[in-house]
């Protein structure tokens, strides 16, 4: 199921140059036992689910705002943050962050709740799908501004060197945030330092509406921290194996000092870029054939099946799941909304 | 015709420095570019190059000189066909105080500048730089010193500059706690662009003194994912002109944060330098930032104005586990004023202080508007009027309850701010005056400000651009009715 990544239609790729310094190995896709194979199923079917669900309520009226559906993509933050440690490595994203969360172990009751805007999420309501934290597991965020995340991210991985505690810092964005500048001044600091940060590209192919052979010059991402002497790997972000192999090379390479790595996982977003987004710019078809030939959990399910796991074991975690999500829902549905007086809370930590 | 050598002025603000060393010696023939001295101010070491050739007829001011005056004549070169020994004869007087023999070209902190743009020196064919506006402002906080009446009786006074209080304070929490750190542009090696981190990266290493590259967006994110990481950094910006880099980091992520997370992830980080108008660095140079900070919520914001207030204020913002935006002024750096002699100076944040008592009228200002509010005050007592200076020092939250009090006994505001009247922090008095004082009003409140344009290179323009304590004084006397 290992896809190498192909050049551009009509390219021809150049021989490899002999590097002028240090390059990572080529990731090897990994190699799963099935207890972790059936791990990374039950995660990205609980993120599926999960947004399927938070879909669902968003069109109830439950849910306001913007909300940003991770359906598609979730072999990258389950194949990524599966080779993390939850507590020391930290992780830190954009808006589009339900799926990176469920992926580091959060309970879904609570970030359901938050979705809901109740005071037993994991914001006490006030941040909303897109402002979601849990400092205990050393997820950052949940950032609303394209980009932030990125700079942000390169501070988390300051912190790691700077205490000196072994951890490093995963920080996602996408293809749309990669065009802005401040990722560029955050790629050169984290080179200049040797900072632990691995720099994740989720190249979904939209930001928003608008592809990325639209908005960008160079539109191979994963070059595009050459000019700071990162190095870039491609990888095929619907394949949770190539993706946890990738993760391994990363996590070595920044791990050893020889600072930042950047990944580009290239994936896809079934919906639109967010609840409202009727999605015009791109066909039903080209749609429904990444669903039918490259979906990350059908993938899975393959390379389960072929191991032997019958398809009632499948159907037992689908179950459980189904349960998960539907408590979630229940629970978020049924909390109350957070009491009038924490309006006022949480603006200062001290009292002045 | 010989040419007299007078000490230059190496930056907008310099009034004097040190004559560190004469690279040349009577008797030596110069040539344009030759390096002849090493001049020393508070902020940098400069070499003082010739600009004409010739040969050096007479050393005026011997090396090692400190408080040189600018204008100063310190050497006399005798151009070709001169006769070097005739030309000295004829030279100024060999004491550095020689400067006051031309006084109309050296900037006098304690002259009253004329309202009338001076002529250019007919040497140079330049306004000189004490027509600047900004020296009317330094000259002012020359005459107004503040000291701090709640430290006990008998506490010894070191007389420090604000520039050397700002730094006591970031070393001395430094030394208390290894989580913070000091980042951003010339930090480390160069010991600060206005010299305020001097001395930090011997002491602490260059693991907690770091020169970033430029590129303020980036390290204002840097040091603000840090703190959410649990460091305490404190992010320099050269000038807060830059931080505008940077404004999205300020506000939407380390403001924020506490309350989108329901107060789980804070955000402990000082961002500071200065801020307002410096000596003609014109319009994208010259700008008051506290009513863009002092408007959103979850930020602190301070506006210290003298070396006891920053170095106490400072070291309360490093300690808090909110951000601050710490806001300095470069006009104020090389101001020396008391700084009580404890050894841990901490001062509460959202606590005014009245500078001045007085009865007839509440002048609020904060920051450099504290040196011609106080300017202003003495003008008015000589003519009977009581003025009470009320320094906001931290912008927000606002000390109401102060001004408020101080209206009740007076009955009269007058706004005095260095920066733009419209949604200002004078507007913002001006509102909570009518909304919680309206029945203690007996006139309108008035603001004074600088003029509402861009601030002007020109030194005429600039210092008509710039407030001014007769404006104050003039706007005093309309709410008294006098």
């Amino acid at each position: 199921m290992a896809k190498a990544v192909q050049p551009r239609d009509g390219e021809v790729e150049a021989p490899p140059a002999t590097p002028n310094r240090e390059r990572p190995g080529e990731p090897v896709r990994f190699a799963a036992t099935k207890e972790q194979l059936l791990e990374f199923y039950r995660q990205m079917v609980l993120i599926r689910r999960f947004e399927e669900k938070a879909g669902q309520l968003y069109g109830l009226g439950l849910i306001g705002g913007f909300c940003h559906l991770y359906i598609g993509q979730e072999a990258v933050a389950v194949g990524l943050q599966s080779a993390l440690e939850v507590g020391k490595d930290s992780v830190i994203t954009g808006y589009r962050d339900h799926g990176h969360m469920l992926a580091y172990g959060i309970d879904p009751k609570i970030i359901m709740a938050e979705l809901t805007g109740r005071a037993a999420g994991i914001s006490k309501g006030k941040g909303g799908s897109m402002h979601m934290f849990s400092v205990e597991h050393k997820f950052y965020g949940g950032h609303g501004i394209v980009g932030a995340q990125v700079s942000l991210g390169a501070g988390l991985g300051f912190g790691h060197k700077y205490k000196g505690d072994g951890g490093l810092c995963l920080a996602y964005f996408g293809d749309g945030a990669a065009n802005q500048g401040q990722v560029y001044e955050a790629f050169n600091m984290a080179e200049l330092w040797k900072l632990p940060v691995i720099f994740v590209i989720e190249n979904n192919q939209y930001a928003m509406g608008t592809s990325v052979n639209r908005a960008s010059a160079e539109d191979q991402l994963y070059l595009r921290g050459e000019s700071f002497r990162i190095p870039g790997i491609q990888v095929d972000g619907m394949d949770v194996l190539a993706v946890r192999g990738a993760a391994e090379t990363a996590i070595e390479w920044t791990r050893s000092g020889k600072g930042p790595i950047l990944l580009e996982l290239k994936t896809y977003r079934y919906r639109g870029h967010s609840m409202s987004d009727p999605a015009k710019y791109r066909s039903r078809d080209e749609v429904q054939s990444m669903r039918d030939k490259s979906d990350p959990i059908d993938a899975v399910k393959r390379e389960l099946e072929a191991i032997g796991v019958t398809e009632d074991e499948l159907k037992t975690i689908d179950k459980d799941i189904k349960m998960i999500v539907a408590n979630a829902a229940d629970f978020a549905e049924q909390s109350p909304e957070p009491d009038l007086s924490e309006l006022h809370t949480d603006v200062l930590v001290e009292t002045y | 015709m010989a040419i007299e050598l007078k000490m230059p002025a190496l930056s907008p603000t310099m009034e004097e420095g040190t004559l560190a060393k004469w690279l040349v010696k009577e008797g030596d023939t110069v040539a344009s570019g030759d390096i002849m001295a090493e001049i020393e101010t508070d902020k940098a070491t400069m070499e003082f190059e010739a600009v004409d050739e010739g040969v050096i007829a007479k050393i005026l001011v011997p090396e090692g000189s400190d408080g040189v005056k600018v204008g100063t004549v310190i050497a006399i070169i005798a151009e070709e066909g001169e006769d070097a020994a005739t030309v000295s004869a004829s030279g100024g007087t060999a004491a550095p105080a020689a400067g006051q023999a031309t006084p109309d070209q050296s900037p006098s902190v304690d002259e009253t500048p004329a309202d009338t743009g001076r002529a250019p020196s007919p040497e140079t064919g330049a306004p000189e730089s004490a027509d600047s506006g900004t020296h009317m402002l330094v000259a002012s906080a020359e005459k107004t010193k503040i000291a701090d009446p709640e430290v006990p009786a008998g506490t010894e006074m070191v007389k420090t500059t604000v520039r050397e209080a700002l730094r006591d304070a970031m070393a001395e929490e430094m030394r208390a706690d290894d989580r913070i750190f000091v980042m951003g542009e010339e930090v480390a090696q160069y010991q600060g662009a206005y010299k305020v981190t001097q001395g930090l990266l011997d002491e602490f290493g260059d693991k907690r003194v770091i020169d970033t590259p430029i590129t303020e967006y980036g390290f204002a994110g840097v040091g603000t994912g840090a703190a959410m990481g649990g460091l305490k950094p404190i992010i320099e910006f050269m000038t807060f002109n830059f931080a505008m880099q940077a404004i999205d980091h300020i506000i939407n992520s380390a403001a924020k944060t506490n309350y989108m997370s329901g107060g789980q992830m804070r955000c402990p980080i000082v961002f500071r330098g200065p801020n307002g108008a410096a000596a003609r660095v014109g319009a994208q140079h010259s700008q008051n930032y506290a009513p863009w900070y002092a408007s959103v919520p979850g930020l602190i914001v301070i506006a210290p104005y003298s070396a006891a207030d920053a170095k106490g204020l400072l070291k309360a913002a490093i300690r808090s586990q909110d951000p601050v935006v710490f806001l300095e002024n470069e006009l104020l750096y090389g101001q020396s004023f008391d700084v009580p002699a404890l050894d841990d100076y901490v001062l509460p944040i959202g606590k005014a202080r009245i500078v001045r008592e007085g009865k007839d009228v509440t002048i609020v200002t904060y920051s450099i508007g504290v040196a011609v509010a106080m300017d202003a005050a003495a003008k008015l007592a000589g003519e009977g009027i009581e003025a009470e200076v009320i320094d906001l020092r931290t912008l927000r939250p606002l000390d109401k309850e102060t001004v408020l009090a101080s209206l009740a006994k007076t009955n009269r505001i007058v706004c005095v701010e260095e920066g733009w009247p419209t949604c200002s922090i004078s507007a913002e008095i001006a509102a909570i005056a009518m909304e919680e004082g309206f029945d203690d009003l007996d006139a309108p409140v008035l603001r004074v400000t600088n003029v509402d344009v861009p601030m002007p290179y020109a030194a005429n323009l600039e210092k008509a651009a710039l407030l001014k304590a007769d404006d104050v004084v003039t706007a005093v006397k309309k709410v008294c009715y006098r």
